[in-house]
């Protein structure tokens, strides 16, 4: 195990720059998710990590080292792939023991890891299938197998769940986290599934567009986006973004679209009449008498809770709620955001305004 | 249910169509489709090979009909210092031929397959052999090998390395030594594509995956491209040495089995003694002698191309 220091990397292909300059630090032991769009840059951090693609500029230090001219295989790290890449034509216990067989261990030594890792992940009865006998959720463990096996100071993990159905994707989450819990491995994990990422990182870093747009805690993040980007980004069903002015007479007030009055809790400081955005995420909209007109088009029950997409002064959004109420299309109801947790942003740069 | 409903509806059925139901039924239509592709087989393929093996047991020349002699031309055969040359001809031309464009070919896949500049072009131009008609490149390469106006011979004295012209197709050795290499030349693009083809099969992030457990590039191709290649390996191999054992014009338009019989194979032999000296039982036995060899060529793909172990069992994709 060892941290991992990304400072100021970039990297162009050709004249094109993908990355522009990206610091991430990792300390030992941390599971840290890259998250963001496709085309954010991600997997090709990932991949520079991994030794694959070369480094334009910057440097990426493993534990004390530099790793920018580091052969991938000098580097100690393990890699499990989107598409697992397991060797079709090697068992299960081939895959996993290939790496330490190139190392020339011995046959004792390769059994016994092998046997463990197998241990860790259940897979003893299948070790002298081939790839092609197993189903997707167990090629998946054998690619963690492949990684535990080198027992490497960092796990690199590209995409590892996009090509399992729903259900077994909840599963493996868990899986990989409680193993992550039990090996304290440092690890990056690669993933544009924000759910993915609030739920097993200890850090989440938001990419998009090639830089870093936030970086935190899943919860920092939830409760304090940076920007609209970010905001937008996590959380699930998605921030709703309301464009207006603020007012400050008095007491500070969000002028919505065709002039909905939005309560805010302060305003930034002589902002009075700034155009800026007005967020608020679904789960935090309450009914209530002083709340802002809204006129129901779409009721969604999933049983937990009821998403309702409403109208208020013309646009779209949508409300997160956990009681059962009784609503019906074009219904009339009154929606509150609960102006602590409300979001402001700047309209143009997207940064955040209030504290 | 259906036992209600079955004897009420059989009678009808019967009465309304019978000619329908064979038209519909699937084995009277399948053998239907099946009959052109048989009556070709047949045609072209096995009653040829039959009438060969029933000539090789005859007496039959060029004009008279031949009377059946039993095994006596295979007799003949037998000690016949010629016929034996002709077959050590043959396996040698294979062997030496097979495995060089197997080499060669290999080795310029996996060159074409490395990310080069005009890789397209690179790719097409290594099929020109292929393509040009073999008794067109056969001419040429006698052209190449001939004894007074040969190229090679031509550049090698002005270079000063050779005082004589070289006597390509006039030395047994040397004559060998061309139509193999004529072979090889025509050969390896098939040998080479086909691999190509092979190769690109293999998804990179196999090669990632290994380079990551620490494979050198030897051992990406030792343990990755060579085990998920082998079964094309087989494929193009039998091919190759089936093409290569039967092979018949690049030597007839080049030596015609010359000199003293030294690039004699039994295709050309056959041909010779069948058609050329009108012996046609003689050259039926020697065109049947190359049967066996086919067909253990041919057992060996067979075991070769069995499905291995890991590409067998369950889809569960």
């Amino acid at each position: 195990m060892s941290s991992v220091q990304i400072r100021d990397v970039r990297k162009s292909f050709g004249n094109f720059e993908v990355l522009h300059g990206v610091t991430v630090p990792i300390e030992d032991g941390q599971f840290v998710v890259l998250v963001g769009p496709s085309g954010c840059g991600k997997s090709t951090l990932l991949r520079m990590l991994a030794g694959l693609e070369n480094i334009t500029s910057g440097t990426i230090s493993i534990g004390d080292r530099v790793v920018n001219n580091v052969q991938p295989k000098e580097r100690d790290i393990a890699m499990v792939f989107q598409n697992y890449a397991l060797y079709p034509h090697m068992t299960v216990a081939d895959n996993m023991g290939f790496s330490l067989k190139l190392r020339n261990a011995g046959a004792d030594e390769i059994n016994k890891r092998v046997k463990r890792a197998a241990e860790i992940l259940a897979l003893g009865p299948l070790l002298d299938r081939y790839p092609r006998q197993l189903s997707g959720g167990q090629r998946q463990r054998v690619a963690m197998g492949r990684a535990i096996v080198r027992d490497p100071q960092v796990f690199l993990f590209d995409e590892p769940l996009s090509n399992l159905d729903a259900k077994l994707r909840v599963a493996m989450r868990t899986e990989i986290k409680e193993l992550h819990q039990r090996l304290k491995t440092t690890t990056v994990y690669v993933t544009h599934d924000q759910i993915e990422a609030m739920t097993m990182a200890d850090k989440i870093v938001v990419m998009h567009d090639g830089i870093v747009e936030q970086m935190g805690t899943p919860l920092e993040l939830y409760d304090k986006p940076d920007n609209q980007f970010v905001a937008g980004f996590i959380g699930s069903p998605a921030m709703n973004f309301l464009k207006g002015h603020v007012r400050v007479n008095g007491v500070a007030t969000f002028e919505g679209p065709n002039g909905v009055k939005l309560p805010l809790k302060t305003a930034p400081a002589a902002s009075d009449g700034r155009p800026a955005v007005y967020g608020v995420r679904p789960e935090h909209f309450t009914i209530a008498d002083d709340g802002a007109e809204a006129e129901i088009v779409v009721v969604e029950p999933t049983g937990s809770e009821t998403q309702v997409f409403a109208k208020i002064g013309g646009e779209q959004v949508v409300a997160v709620f956990r009681e059962r109420h009784q609503f019906n299309p074009g219904d009339k109801i009154r929606l509150k955001p609960e102006p602590s947790l409300v979001h402001l942003f700047d309209e143009t740069t997207g940064k955040r305004l209030n504290a | 249910m259906a036992d209600v409903a079955i004897p009420r509806a059989k009678p009808q059925m019967i009465e309304a169509n019978a000619w329908t139901q064979l038209k519909h039924n699937r084995n009277w239509l399948g053998f239907w489709f099946m009959v052109p592709a048989m009556a070709f087989l047949i045609f072209f393929l096995a009653y040829p090979l039959g009438l060969g093996i029933w000539l090789s047991f005859t007496d039959t020349r060029i004009g008279r009909v031949g009377q059946f002699v039993g095994t006596e031309n295979y007799e003949w055969l037998w000690d016949d210092s010629i016929f034996w040359l002709s077959v050590f001809n043959t396996l040698l031309y294979t062997t030496v031929a097979s495995a060089i464009k197997f080499a060669v070919g290999l080795y310029l896949a996996l060159l074409l397959n490395e990310n080069m500049p005009f890789k397209a072009m690179l790719r097409a131009m290594v099929l020109i052999p292929f393509i040009v008609p073999t008794v067109l490149s056969a001419l040429a390469f006698w052209w190449i090998f001939d004894s007074q106006f040969s190229i090679i011979s031509w550049s090698l004295k002005h270079l000063g390395l050779i005082n004589q012209n070289i006597n390509f197709l006039g030395d047994t050795t040397w004559a060998r030594i061309c139509v193999i290499f004529a072979n090889i030349w025509r050969g390896v693009p098939f040998v080479a594509i086909t691999l190509l083809a092979g190769l690109q099969t293999v998804s990179p992030s196999l090669y990632e995956a290994a380079t990551l457990d620490g494979a050198t590039r030897w051992q990406n191709f030792r343990f990755i491209t060579y085990p998920l290649l082998t079964p094309i390996i087989a494929v193009v191999m039998t091919f190759s040495v089936l093409f290569t054992f039967t092979d018949f014009q690049l030597i007839w338009a080049m030596t015609r089995g010359g000199p003293v019989n030294a690039t004699h194979l039994m295709a050309t032999l056959s041909y010779q003694r069948a058609i050329i000296a009108g012996q046609l039982g003689e050259g039926a036995a020697i065109s049947s002698a190359m049967i066996p060899f086919l067909l253990a060529a041919i057992m060996v793909s067979w075991f070769g191309l069995q499905r291995r172990k890991w590409q067998q069992g369950e889809n569960n994709d």
